[in-house]
């Protein structure tokens, strides 16, 4: 039973959902490919969740419709779909054992008691807990109980698994445990997931696809290194990863490209759908190096407000004329201070010109 | 603390130099208050008596009022603080064990009066002087402790905690153990087991005849078989109307809702009267059988079948609201999470809702248990013959025998059977809940009923919420025709003959044979409310925020309290504050106290439920930010809680007003409560008035609680409104 049967793909066309007045998710549409993991990414309040709860069957859109694996879903019980869920709080029954948690879904769903109890031992084996079949959720951690509700989700075999924030209530360094547990998986497995998150790095780092979400629709989708290294928008730059703000102006703007220009410095960038004239920046703090005042490649001038030292990297606030600047620097060894006069180059992979 | 000790002091002092030391008898116009109360005997101060009247044992009291006193020009604070401990702790065991040692006719045990020969003088209650005084002493005892550093060094946690807790021994334990020591004295004064088996063994609280055919069985039984029906009954009743509810779809569950407000506002036995209107034997049913078919209707009414009936229609509205927060509780995120295990509506329900919330549905049972067996309204008004232990108290107490060791001995019976039903809830409770209201991520919706189930309590629930509303209204209607049963013309004059208001010369009368008791309870109830709320609130907060060594046995000590029976507590006040040190028996002091402890669990779970909700850091914020424990409770939690104190303000005042069973024992001829004035009536067949003035009371109490529901308005707990699209579809 390690492999799953099938991976199955999610289309959401046109779904709306409203709760009286309020709209939860707004005419929004997007495919997951089967086999891939997919995140919904966004700040609290977004529609991620609701979005996850309309392929569960939980909640029913208001408009539009859902499909799984090319079946039309919409309206049909979460029971009848062909999906699982791993819930934020793990939802485990705390009135039954582990093993009865993990069976349930294949004892309800009429499987002989004891093809349901091997399948389950399985599933318990996949995730690390041998063993532990007797106890109860409350006499384990809280990462062996998010263990359980993931074998208890892994072991019907869904098409399309879910999970909801699934590690929110976990401390930092067994979440990033847990996160590369549960990409191992999906990845041995090749299951469907669609996972909800509101952390950025989370979704960074297992993703195959993320759909950043803001107000109800969707802002971007598309690969990690596409989301950080081309936001499509303002919003998109600010919430995956840090990025500066800057003024600049666009010129000589062709069918894709245009040549932006931030001080003394010209690239050509895509410029998607900005306007010639000024236009905002959006520089990743790493792609932002200091320079000696003279030094050619300078774009900009400007004098340090800030430091601070963290180990690794250094980190400044400079007060130039296209904005205030924060930048990421790896080297420590002579560190500027506080009121230095400083030069500012800027490597083109880490600028995106922000849509108006 | 020097300044805390200087008030105390003060007022200790003054407790024994000023006020009467004794329980005055006169008003208090009587008393020469010119000054020659001073020197009078009745009135005099702990001072003038014991320098002028030669009660000498009065001097123990006074020598540490001065120590007390003195005790202020100690320098170092810590030796002051052993000083009033010291203080604090003597002058209160000094005027307790006076008090218990002398009573009216002398030395009150036989062992004193061989040590020290007879007497020769008496004393009666203590009054104000030497209430002044012991609360002077108890909070310096507790100031100094807290300057020794206990309650983690703050006066006001120290003094509270004296204070509840001497409240909490005083008010319900005294009474109680002074009870049961009654239930062993034999008619002659001794105590001996051999009176307690004597009484326990009698043929009519035990005896099973009935089950070998004799008309009926012991007390004892009739009780428990009553409180067994009336819980089973109740508590598929309340599931019933709980789940139709929360998770039916049901077009409007904001009514069925408002039905449970009704238990709180009617006194119990009302229902008896309603039973008694429809089926009594003038009641409509018997009537409509003779007209049509010439069939005369017994008086089966009245018996089990009665009050089982009553009881029914009385407590489901209880019990369902209990269980709503039950079925409420239950994660939906749990039933969420089983839907996508591939369960349907019947597996989700019967899988996963049902055994989350057994333990709920098991504290339910007992619930209507308790009420069942603590009820006296209905069994009085409906029982006949069929004697249950609160109706037979009452009798023992107010009969021809006066027979306290019965009395005693019942109460016995019947505090044992609500304690083990506290045994059993706590046990429940504690071990295995699973209901808890808002974890984190707990924003589901519950899954809609199986149809079925919807079906079968659909079918339950919408004829019986008709039957009690049928009801209610022949019982506030029923005072409004001449003659029930015999002449239905619609007419004013019970309701006149009730509340009839005369302009005279001298002014306004207040002629109605009803306003003396409806203004007495008034009064009372006003008087008890907040002090009710007050220390509801100050003991749920000593629960829940603070931590100090015996917290827990206080807690329980307290919680213990609220199973004792109203007919069982009122029976021990009767007994207890009948004689010195504490005389209270005929006062209105009584009654305002009955209603103070027995109402005082409303003040402490509404204060307990809110301030579980306030984040304690709000607490220890105050704390770091220099204030003390009366600050963080006046600064931060009071204003956060206001809502919970006008809610427990209201409740106190409407259960005062409505409640029968425990004061009933303690009315007297110039405090006549309402409820027991209705009673009264009712006993005398006198259903017109009676009737009437419960529709006053009804109307009243559900105007009072209304206006507060406007003002506090209601709690939302969840922020999604379950069943939005499948729902219809059932």
């Amino acid at each position: 039973m390690t492999e799953a049967r099938k991976a199955l793909d999610v289309r959401f066309e046109n779904v709306t959902k409203r709760y009286g007045e309020a709209v939860a998710v707004r005419d929004v549409s997007f495919s997951v490919a089967p086999g891939t993991l997919v995140t919904l990414l966004g700040p609290s309040g977004c529609g991620k969740t609701t979005t996850l709860r309309m392929i569960a069957g939980l909640e029913q859109p208001s408009e539009g419709r859902v499909l799984i694996g090319g079946r039309d879903v919409t309206g049909m019980p979460p029971a009848e779909r062909d999906v699982s869920m791993v819930f934020q709080s793990y939802a485990l029954f705390p009135h039954m054992t582990v093993l009865e948690n993990v069976r349930y879904g294949l004892v309800v769903s009429g499987r002989r008691k004891r093809d349901a109890n091997e399948a389950a031992l399985a599933a318990l084996a996949q995730v690390g807990l041998e063993g532990f079949g007797n106890r109860l959720p409350s006499e384990l951690s809280g990462g062996q109980q998010q263990r359980v509700a993931v074998a208890r989700a892994l072991v019907l075999q869904p098409g399309v698994m879910l999970f909801d924030e699934p590690l929110s209530n976990l401390d930092a360094r067994l979440r990033r445990h847990m996160r590369e547990e549960i990409r191992a998986l999906q990845q041995r497995l090749g299951l469907t997931v669609v996972y909800v998150t509101h952390d950025q790095s989370e979704a960074l780092a297992i993703s195959d696809e993320i759909i950043v979400m803001n107000n109800a629709v969707i802002a971007q989708q598309g690969g990690p290194r596409d989301l950080y290294e081309r936001p499509a928008s303002a919003f998109v730059a600010g919430f995956i990863g840090e990025s500066n703000r800057l003024a600049a102006r666009l010129e000589q703007r062709g069918p894709e490209e245009g040549t932006v220009v931030l001080g003394s410095a010209r690239v050509v960038l895509p410029h998607h759908g900005a306007a010639e004239g000024a236009i905002t920046l959006a520089v990743r703090p790493e792609a932002v190096r200091l320079v000696p005042v003279a030094d050619p490649a300078a774009a900009l001038a400007g004098t340090v407000t800030a430091a601070a030292y963290l180990g690794a990297t250094m980190e400044y606030l400079v007060d130039s004329e296209a904005g205030e600047v924060f930048i990421v620097c790896p080297e420590t060894g002579s560190p500027r201070k506080v009121g230095d006069q400083v030069a500012l180059a800027v490597r083109p992979q880490g600028l995106c010109v922000l849509a108006a | 603390m020097r300044r805390a000790a200087l008030w105390l002091a003060a007022l200790a002092l003054a407790g024994v130099v000023l006020p009467p030391w004794y329980l005055v008898q006169d008003r208090l116009a009587d008393i020469d208050w010119s000054g020659g109360w001073l020197t009078e005997p009745d009135h005099a101060p702990a001072v003038s008596q014991a320098l002028l009247f030669g009660r000498w044992w009065l001097w123990p009291v006074l020598a540490t009022a001065a120590a007390a006193a003195a005790s202020l020009l100690l320098p170092a604070r810590r030796s002051l603080a052993r000083a009033l401990a010291a203080c604090g702790t003597l002058g209160l065991l000094a005027l307790i064990i006076q008090g218990y040692a002398i009573g009216l006719g002398g030395w009150r045990f036989a062992v004193l009066e061989a040590v020290f020969g007879p007497l020769g003088d008496r004393q009666f209650g203590i009054g104000t002087g030497a209430t002044l005084a012991a609360l002077a002493f108890l909070w310096m005892a507790t100031t100094g402790l807290a300057g020794l550093g206990f309650f983690r060094g703050d006066p006001f946690t120290a003094g509270a905690v004296g204070t509840v807790a001497l409240a909490v021994i005083l008010f319900t334990f005294l009474p109680i153990a002074s009870l049961l020591s009654d239930a062993f004295r034999t008619s002659e004064g001794t105590y001996t087991l051999g009176a307690l088996f004597g009484r326990l063994g009698d043929d009519r609280t035990w005896g099973l005849a009935c089950l070998a055919g004799a008309p009926r069985c012991g007390v004892a039984w009739n009780t428990l078989m009553l409180a067994l029906m009336t819980a089973g009954g109740t508590t598929a009743l309340g599931l019933a109307f709980a789940l139709l509810v929360t998770r039916g779809g049901i077009r409007f569950p904001r009514a069925l809702r408002t039905l449970t407000i009704l238990p709180i506002i009617t006194p119990s036995f009302v229902i008896g009267l309603g039973l008694i209107l429809i089926f009594g034997r003038s009641g409509i049913v018997n009537q409509l059988l003779y007209g049509a078919f010439g069939i005369e209707g017994g008086r089966w009414i009245y018996g089990l079948q009665g009050v089982w009936l009553a009881q029914m229609f009385a407590f489901t509205p209880t019990v369902f609201l209990v269980l709503i927060g039950v079925v409420e509780g239950v994660s939906p995120t749990m039933e969420e999470a089983a839907q996508t295990l591939r369960a349907n509506r019947w597996h989700t329900f019967a899988t996963v809702s049902l055994p989350l919330m057994r333990p709920g549905i098991a504290n339910a049972f007992l619930v209507a248990f308790v009420e069942s067996i603590a009820d006296f309204g209905n069994p009085i008004v409906l029982g006949g013959n069929f004697g249950v232990l609160s109706t037979e108290i009452f009798f023992a107490v107010v009969g021809a025998q006066a027979d306290a060791g019965r009395a005693a001995t019942l109460a016995l019976v019947l505090l044992v059977f609500a304690l083990g039903a506290f045994w059993a809830q706590a046990r429940i409770t504690g071990s295995r809940s699973y209901v808890s209201i808002a974890g984190k991520g707990d924003g589901g919706v519950h899954p809609p009923l199986p149809a079925w189930v919807r079906r079968l309590c659909l079918g339950v629930a919408l004829p019986w919420a008709g039957l009690t509303i049928l009801l209610y209204a022949m019982a506030l209607t029923g005072g409004f025709v001449e003659t029930w049963g015999r002449d239905y013309t619609p007419t004013l004059r019970h309701l006149v003959r009730a509340f009839d208001l005369e302009w005279s010369a001298r002014g306004l009368i207040w002629s109605g044979v009803a306003w003396n008791s409806v203004w007495t309870t008034v009064k009372l109830a006003a008087v008890a409310a907040p002090l009710t709320a007050a220390l509801g609130i100050i003991a749920a907060w000593l629960f829940t925020r603070q931590s100090f060594v015996g917290r827990r046995a206080l807690e329980f000590a307290t919680m213990l309290s609220f199973a004792v029976p109203g007919t069982v507590i009122g029976v021990a006040y009767i007994y207890a504050f009948n004689v010195p040190p504490l005389e209270l028996t005929g006062t209105g002091i009584i009654i305002v106290l009955c209603f103070m402890f027995r109402n005082l669990s409303v003040g402490l779970r509404s204060g307990m439920a809110a301030m579980s909700q306030i984040d304690r850091s709000l607490d220890e914020a105050s704390f770091t930010l220099g204030g003390g424990g009366l600050d963080a409770l006046r600064r931060v939690i009071l204003p956060l809680l206001r809502p919970a104190i006008i809610a427990a303000l209201a409740y106190s005042f409407v259960r005062a007003v409505t409640t029968v069973s425990a004061v009933i024992f303690l009315v007297s001829a110039e405090y006549e409560l309402a409820t027991v004035f209705i009673i009264n009536r009712v006993i005398n067949g006198d259903y017109g008035v009676a009737i009437t003035t419960s529709t006053a009371l009804i109307v009243t109490m559900g105007a009072v609680l209304a206006l507060i529901q406007v003002v506090v308005g209601s709690r939302r707990i969840r922020r999604r409104a379950p069943a939005l699209a499948a729902g219809a579809r059932a």
